[in-house]
């Protein structure tokens, strides 16, 4: 893209520019806010009109601007801080443009399907090529040691019903979520491992995104390294998986975005200085560098939801599970590469 | 015992500049951050490095709040003899670690 034209501008001209901008994109989003609030005057008006001021001393001019943090690699709030006002107003600018632009969701085609791993950078991938280098390796190797050893009530360990882990559980992760006869639905691969070991280890099952956990759900699905997804074509999960594609195609939160308006329509595009990944959830459990640790898909799909300001779905809910399903169809044939690493 | 990845190349010529690479589990916990409970958590990382080659200190390195969790340390030395690499990380709260690995040198 050229660059000429705002050289030649001087750099206040251009930032009052920008700002007038914001404040028309600002506008709307306050007017379309007022049109809501109007209904229920009091303290939710009283509130916009305070938004609208501290975002008017914004857009005018003021003595520290906000600066724009990334609204939706950062929602876990782990070891970040709060996108601050600026960030919303830019991030509904962002939005406004990409529903004016954007044609209606279509999903990606088979051979157009690009893992997560392509758009990294080129150290990120190293890091994740060489075992000795991957830190997702430490949960496997974990998950090895529990995969051998028994527990205290039970009179087995993983090992003593499955064997061999790398040949019992080579393709597993990769046609999971797969049918579960006992309710009927999809299962995830954590469920099914915490259904494993209270049933028939009599343990108390492992928490959600516990590190064990994360070990087992590791080891077993690094068996399935360069494997391809392989979705079980069983019709009786038909009806969740349209239910999961619902989910991603339903505008969802205060932004009113969807899933599929940046990892169906905008992959490849820039959200601050991140480039939009496909969205395909081929290496996880994975190790992420903004959690320093590894971490479920679905923890992916909260961080994604909170940027979205939606309300998350809740871990191992239905609607998590049907949108995991959906999501590991619409990744199919792309392999598996847990423990996979991303920024 | 935390967990590591040690990568030591198999071989090496006399003379030649091989790159040891290592990983160690630890969470690297800063102290400023809050927990569930809103309550600061105490600070636990890591603050020293040592690779000793047959007993010869070959590289230190000091680690601080900022460094992230798993740290991972890569440095190249010089191969000379068939020898035992030592790798020692100390912290906080009296962590003290040490692993071993054999360089050979043909």
């Amino acid at each position: 893209m050229s660059v000429g034209w705002a050289q030649k501008v001087p750099a206040l001209r251009r930032k009052t520019e920008f700002r007038l901008m914001m404040s028309g994109m600002a506008l709307i989003i306050n007017l379309a806010s007022f049109r809501g609030c109007a209904a229920e005057p009091g303290i939710h008006r009283r509130r916009a009109l305070l938004i609208w001021r501290r975002r008017r001393l914004w857009i005018l001019g003021s003595p520290s601007a906000p600066r724009n943090e990334d609204a939706v690699s950062h929602p876990d709030h782990d070891r970040s801080t709060r996108p601050g006002k600026g960030a919303e107003v830019a991030f509904g600018a962002w939005l406004l443009v990409g529903i004016m632009t954007t044609a209606s969701a279509t999903e990606i085609p088979p051979a157009e399907r690009r893992s997560g791993y392509d758009t990294m950078g080129a150290e990120t991938q190293a890091m994740q090529r060489d075992d000795t280098t991957n830190p997702g390796m430490l949960w496997v190797q974990d998950g090895a040691d529990l995969w051998e050893k028994v527990p205290s009530q039970a009179k087995l360990a993983c090992a003593g019903c499955h064997g061999d882990a790398t040949q019992a559980m080579r393709g597993v992760a990769a046609r999971y979520p797969a049918f579960d006869e006992r309710s009927g639905g999809p299962i995830d691969l954590e469920t099914r491992i915490n259904r494993c070991r209270t049933d028939n280890q009599s343990e108390a099952p492992y928490a959600q995104e516990s590190r064990e956990l994360l070990a087992v759900m590791a080891y077993v699905a690094t068996q399935s390294r360069g494997l391809p997804i392989t979705p079980v074509p069983d019709p009786r999960l038909g009806a969740a998986r349209e239910r999961g594609r619902a989910l991603f195609t339903a505008r969802m939160g205060q932004l009113g975005l969807t899933c599929a308006a940046c990892h169906d329509d905008n992959h490849g595009h820039k959200l601050g200085a991140a480039t939009i990944p496909q969205g395909h959830p081929n290496g996880y459990p994975l190790y992420r560098l903004e959690w320093q640790g590894l971490g479920s898909v679905q923890r992916r799909l909260r961080n994604c939801m909170t940027g979205m300001r939606a309300e998350p779905f809740a871990a191992g809910s239905s609607e998590a599970l049907d949108l995991e399903l959906y999501l590991m169809s619409r990744a199919a044939p792309l392999p598996i590469e847990t423990p996979a690493v991303r920024p | 015992m935390a967990r590591t990845l040690i990568n030591v190349p198999k071989s090496a010529k006399p003379g030649e500049v091989v790159t040891i690479k290592t990983l160690i589990s630890h969470p690297m916990e800063t102290g400023f951050r809050p927990g569930a409970d809103g309550r600061i958590k105490p600070r636990d990382i890591l603050t020293e490095f040592v690779c000793a080659y047959d007993g010869e200190e070959v590289f230190r390195a000091e680690m601080f709040p900022a460094t992230a969790a798993n740290p991972y340390v890569s440095f190249t030395l010089k191969a000379e003899r068939t020898g035992t690499l030592t790798f020692t990380w100390r912290g906080d709260n009296g962590f003290d670690q040490t692993e071993t690995a054999t360089l050979n040198v043909a």
